[in-house]
């Protein structure tokens, strides 16, 4: 294993990308992200690589649009607003299956908000977001180390199945030091890209296009988009079970608000309470299957979905459980964060633990 | 009257002056009777033709009438959302830097939704051709107002006439375009007579060997008619187009490259 | 690897004035303890505060996973300036060290059930040649207090946080985490 080193969640975002192989970065300066553009500017152009500052958000996925579409490895970052601003051309993204890696440091909102941590872009990114019917691959970091290992494997899921990848991150995760063992080039997978649009030398024309004007021809290529959504559900589940064994209360919760729960869980054991967590690390696809395995043991007598948004996951949650056991709700929003003392207090509340 | 067969033999051994282009498909145009993309198209073809770029060139289609341009050009294509054709160009010429990138807009698309796009292309120099077509009016959506059309022209937006009042100016998008220093090659050209055609021909060349030449952007406006949603026959819209549009609209080569832009290139 | 050691996890916030220092002396620990093989994380109060106002960040040395990068009753603070010592003492640990800078901070109330660790940070760091040190005198204080790692480690980390134009004032801050470290 590589000597680990200390480096900012941004930071390794940015580094990870380019060991993975990335040259093309697209982006529009917004905070809470502003490390990773900054890292990205000063190291792309020492490996040839490209760094664009876009004019807006909107032309920053354009580019990525037509980045992705000639098979280079391409990313671009925003936060919350300037996120909502690139949905038309993610929807053309997924339709046109060009592969890219968008990161999401998410923000305090609805509006312009602030720039505190938040995860209430929850719904925008495993329901959609842009118009239509379609999936992205939603990738949830908990750590600088996931930040980088998750970059990595966001470029390799979109060359896999020709689909964009959204790495959801906090303003948290993103600003936070921690030590990183960074990923090794020599392990980076390489795909071949015949549908590239690089010129016709020798062979009859590429298209990239999101455009089928006959609805029987639209409903077929959705139908072609789920079927690969169906795989990537099947083969691409990432999650992590803590203290679940034996637990009788199970918190689900992902990225920074996971961590802040896994020190309420080992307070809770402190108290005897069985608290235990689910955190799924693709939030789309979601943990179903091992929520309702939970759901359905002896010993687990309620869910509590701990986010940082008035209640978004949890839909998620509720649908897994499908009713077997109370699912409940802990949530701060607007850029506020939870201590583990006060996840703790709120479980056993919601529980009436005594 | 010669027989056919007698006329076949004779075709035969006369001189071929022209032909449909290699680079452009075999098939029949959607675009409305009368509609001067077909001819724009023709010119684009012929150029990459002569250029020897065929193998090289990536078109980028818009919202518009021409959202199936990549239809008729046998070269990579790629279809851009409703005025991002220059950032998607930007995007593949950044990635193939060896490549030909062109995109084909109308007023709507790139004077309108696109403004910024096309505004920040051209001022960063990207190395593409943009082929910009002036109708003054939204084909594809059925007529309505554009920033291109004239003051007192009717559209199903503005019924009673483009009152500047309410409505603002027509926008001259090249002579805004002309002052930036990424801006290499820009013209406007009209499609109304044989002989501006030959002209428009000639400025669509010079546009994409200035970006074979590594110089910077290029950009030619070409005027064109929309019979259909302008509610006239063919004959009556050119005359419109030379009697209201060129006067305010003029015909112009804005900039050329100098000796000292060449960068290299090719 | 150090051996498991009822030290840790310990918790640390600095906090102060932004420019004094704050960020820079977070990294310093957490670079101290990664190589000391520990788990260690630094994070920092960010966004419009840090421009001009007052800045503070939390670092975490562990010998397990470390959870919550935030805490709500540090182990240890470091106070740099007045403002910090009242928003910050109070969620100070009963039997928790506070260190700070005594030469800019007074006429707060000290807490009795916590050591208070005062030190005339800014004289130290002046006479030793630049205000600019006095973070690296708290850096020793911190040090010499916890135990949570060499002085060869800090070394290690100070040598690697400087920018190599910067190497020649190795010295200097070295100086000041040994004065600082008299402080216990």
């Amino acid at each position: 294993m590589a000597s680990k080193v200390l480096m900012k969640g941004n930071e390794a975002i940015g580094e990870a990308a380019m060991i993975a192989g990335c040259r093309h970065y697209f982006g529009y300066p917004i905070t809470p992200q502003s490390e990773l553009p900054a890292y990205l500017a000063k190291h792309m152009p020492k490996r040839d690589g490209v760094f664009v500052q876009a004019e807006s958000e909107v032309a920053a996925i354009n580019m990525v649009y037509g980045s992705g579409g000639t098979g280079v490895r391409v990313m671009t970052s925003s936060s919350s607003p300037g996120i909502s601003l690139k949905q038309e051309g993610i929807s053309y993204i997924a339709c046109a299956e060009v592969p890219c890696l968008i990161v999401n440091v998410v923000r305090g909102g609805p509006g312009l908000g602030n720039i505190a941590p938040a995860q209430s872009d929850y719904f925008q990114a495993v329901k959609g977001g842009g118009h239509g019917d379609y999936k992205l691959i939603v990738l949830s970091p908990s750590s600088v180390q996931e930040m980088a290992d998750f970059t990595v494997l966001g470029f390799d899921l979109a060359d896999k199945y020709r689909t964009p990848v959204m790495m959801l991150s906090d303003g948290y995760l993103g600003q936070m030091m921690e030590p990183v063992a960074l990923p090794e080039a020599t392990n980076i997978k390489k795909y071949d890209k015949p549908w590239a649009t690089i010129g016709a030398r020798g062979r009859g024309q590429n298209l990239i296009s999101s455009i089928h004007l006959v609805p029987e021809d639209m409903e077929k290529h959705i139908e072609h988009l789920y079927k690969k959504y169906a795989e990537i559900e099947k083969n691409e589940l990432l999650y992590e079970e803590y203290q679940c064994g034996d637990a009788e209360y199970v918190m689900v919760s992902y990225g920074i608000t996971a961590r802040i729960c896994k020190t309420a869980c080992v307070m809770a054991r402190e108290q005897g309470i069985k608290l235990g967590l689910l955190r799924p690390k693709t939030l789309w696809p979601f943990p179903k299957m091992p929520i309702s395995k939970l759901a359905q043991s002896k010993n687990v007598k309620g869910f509590i979905s701990v986010e940082l948004s008035t209640g978004q996951m949890i839909e998620d949650v509720r649908l897994a459980v499908n009713g077997l056991k109370p699912v409940e709700l802990f949530g701060r929003t607007g850029g506020v964060v939870p201590t583990p003392n006060e996840v703790l207090t709120n479980v056993k509340r919601l529980f009436s633990i005594k | 009257m010669k027989d056919k067969a007698k006329i076949l033999e004779e075709v035969k051994t006369m001189k071929k002056v022209a032909t449909r282009p290699k680079c452009l498909s075999d098939r029949t145009f959607h675009y409305c009777p009368g509609c001067t993309h077909g001819v724009v198209h023709r010119l684009v073809a012929e150029t990459i033709d002569e250029l020897a770029i065929q193998e090289k060139t990536i078109g980028v289609a818009p919202v518009g009438c021409s959202v199936f341009a990549y239809w008729y050009f046998n070269t990579d294509f790629s279809q851009a959302a409703h005025g991002r054709a220059p950032a998607v160009a930007t995007g593949i010429k950044r990635s193939v830097p060896g490549s030909v990138v062109f995109t084909y807009q109308g007023d709507g698309d790139l004077a309108a939704i696109g403004t910024a796009e096309i505004i920040h292309a051209a001022n960063r120099g990207e190395k593409i051709t943009v082929i910009f077509i002036n109708n003054a009016i939204y084909g594809m959506t059925g007529g309505q107002m554009a920033p291109t059309s004239l003051i007192n022209q009717k559209t199903q937006t503005s019924p009673y006439g483009r009152d500047s009042e309410t409505m603002g100016y027509p926008i001259r998008v090249s002579e805004m375009l002309s002052g930036f220093e990424g801006v290499k090659y820009l013209s406007r050209v009209a499609v109304d007579t044989p002989a501006n055609i030959v002209k428009a021909k000639a400025a669509i060349k010079k546009a994409f060997q200035t970006q074979l030449e590594g110089k910077g952007f290029s950009m030619v406006e070409v005027l064109s008619i929309c019979p259909t949603d302008w509610g006239m026959n063919v004959p009556d819209s050119k005359k419109w187009l030379q009697e209201n549009m060129i006067p305010y609209y003029p015909l112009k080569e804005f900039k050329a490259p100098k000796a000292e832009d060449a960068k290299g290139g090719e | 690897m150090s051996k498991k050691n009822n030290k840790f996890p310990l918790n640390l916030v600095i906090a102060g004035f932004g420019g004094q220092g704050v960020l820079l002396a977070g990294k310093l620990i957490a670079e101290a303890g990664l190589h000391e093989g520990r788990e260690v994380s630094w994070i920092p109060s960010y966004g419009p505060e840090m421009r001009g106002g007052t800045a503070n960040c939390t670092v975490i040395l562990s010998d397990s996973e470390i959870g919550s990068p935030v805490v709500e009753n540090p182990d240890v603070l470091m106070i740099l300036n007045r403002p910090s010592m009242d928003k910050f003492l109070p969620s100070l640990k009963k039997d928790g060290i506070c260190i700070y800078n005594k030469s800019i901070i007074e006429g707060f109330t000290p807490r009795s059930d916590v050591k208070m660790i005062a030190i005339p940070a800014s004289e130290i760091a002046d006479k030793i040649g630049s205000t600019k040190l006095l973070n690296m005198v708290l850096v020793g204080s911190f040090m010499a207090n916890s135990k949570a790692f060499s002085e060869e480690s800090l070394a290690y980390a100070l040598k690697k946080s400087t920018s190599a134009k910067h190497q020649n004032l190795l010295p200097l801050n070295e100086k000041a985490i040994l004065e600082g470290a008299k402080y216990i």
